[in-house]
């Protein structure tokens, strides 16, 4: 306490306080979607359609199987921090806490389900 | 604390009373493609469990995914998947500090509608 000083406490804060290391990880995840959306996109898309034997050997194969679940993986996290801003601008309040842990359940839910599945898939 | 005097007080004028410009516009669109986006995956990630549960749950998913309200559903979530993307391309360059004026910013925006319609297109054509 003796040597903590008022401009050390104030240093590299900013006026909001916190939001760049937010900032942050939506660039990084979004570079790395750039790279993953397109080879996700022309991966899966033939495996849509086709019948089940089809689409599980198609996916029984490494390549297609990582790209799945590395987009889907950086993807849930980019959509769970994305939709928590959109929360923050229109919805206050107890309602805005609740929708934001919500989000986050969905979001962290729906990549671990699909993980699961893919490794399923894939081993 | 900072709610106490919410609606009470005068407030500048918002959305409602500017006419719309390419550049909110197509702003506001990257917010709604990238958060629309969760129904199309959400549709994808429930393919990819059906697969892997069994045949039947298979059928069932396939059916939803490759029906009209299906293939509607994932033609719309292409496009706002393009858009998306080349709508935080378009950050990205922004935050590098590049084509930050307004002329530069709507010839983006309005590129980004252009592309994110020709890859649909070209997706539609190749998948």
């Amino acid at each position: 306490m003796a040597y903590m000083t008022d401009r050390k406490r104030a240093i590299g804060n900013g006026s909001a306080k916190s939001g760049t290391e937010h900032h942050w990880q939506m660039i990084i995840s979004s570079v790395a979607l750039l790279l993953l959306v397109p080879f996700f996109v022309f991966t899966f898309g033939p495996a849509l359609g086709g019948t089940y034997e089809e689409a599980l050997t198609y996916y029984a194969r490494p390549y297609p199987a990582a790209i799945a679940a590395l987009t889907f993986l950086v993807g849930f996290l980019h959509f769970r921090s994305g939709v928590q801003v959109l929360i923050e601008d229109y919805v206050h309040g107890m309602a805005q806490k609740v929708l934001i842990i919500a989000m986050i359940c969905l979001s962290y839910a729906a990549a671990a389900v699909a993980l699961l599945a893919i490794v399923r898939l894939a081993l | 604390m900072a709610d106490v005097n919410r609606g009470n007080r005068p407030l500048s004028p918002h959305l409602t009373i500017y006419r719309p410009q390419w550049t909110s516009m197509t702003s506001i669109l990257v917010r709604i493609t990238g958060n629309g986006l969760i129904v199309g995956a959400l549709l994808i990630v429930w393919w990819f469990v059906a697969l892997a549960a069994g045949p039947e749950a298979y059928a069932m998913a396939d059916a939803v995914i490759t029906s009209w309200f299906g293939d509607l559903v994932m033609i719309l979530s292409v496009w706002a998947l393009w858009y998306h993307l080349l709508g935080g391309l378009r950050h990205l360059i922004w935050d590098a500090g590049y084509m930050l004026d307004v002329n530069k910013g709507e010839m983006l925006g309005q590129g980004s509608v252009i592309a994110a319609t020709l890859l649909t297109v070209f997706t539609a054509i190749v998948v």
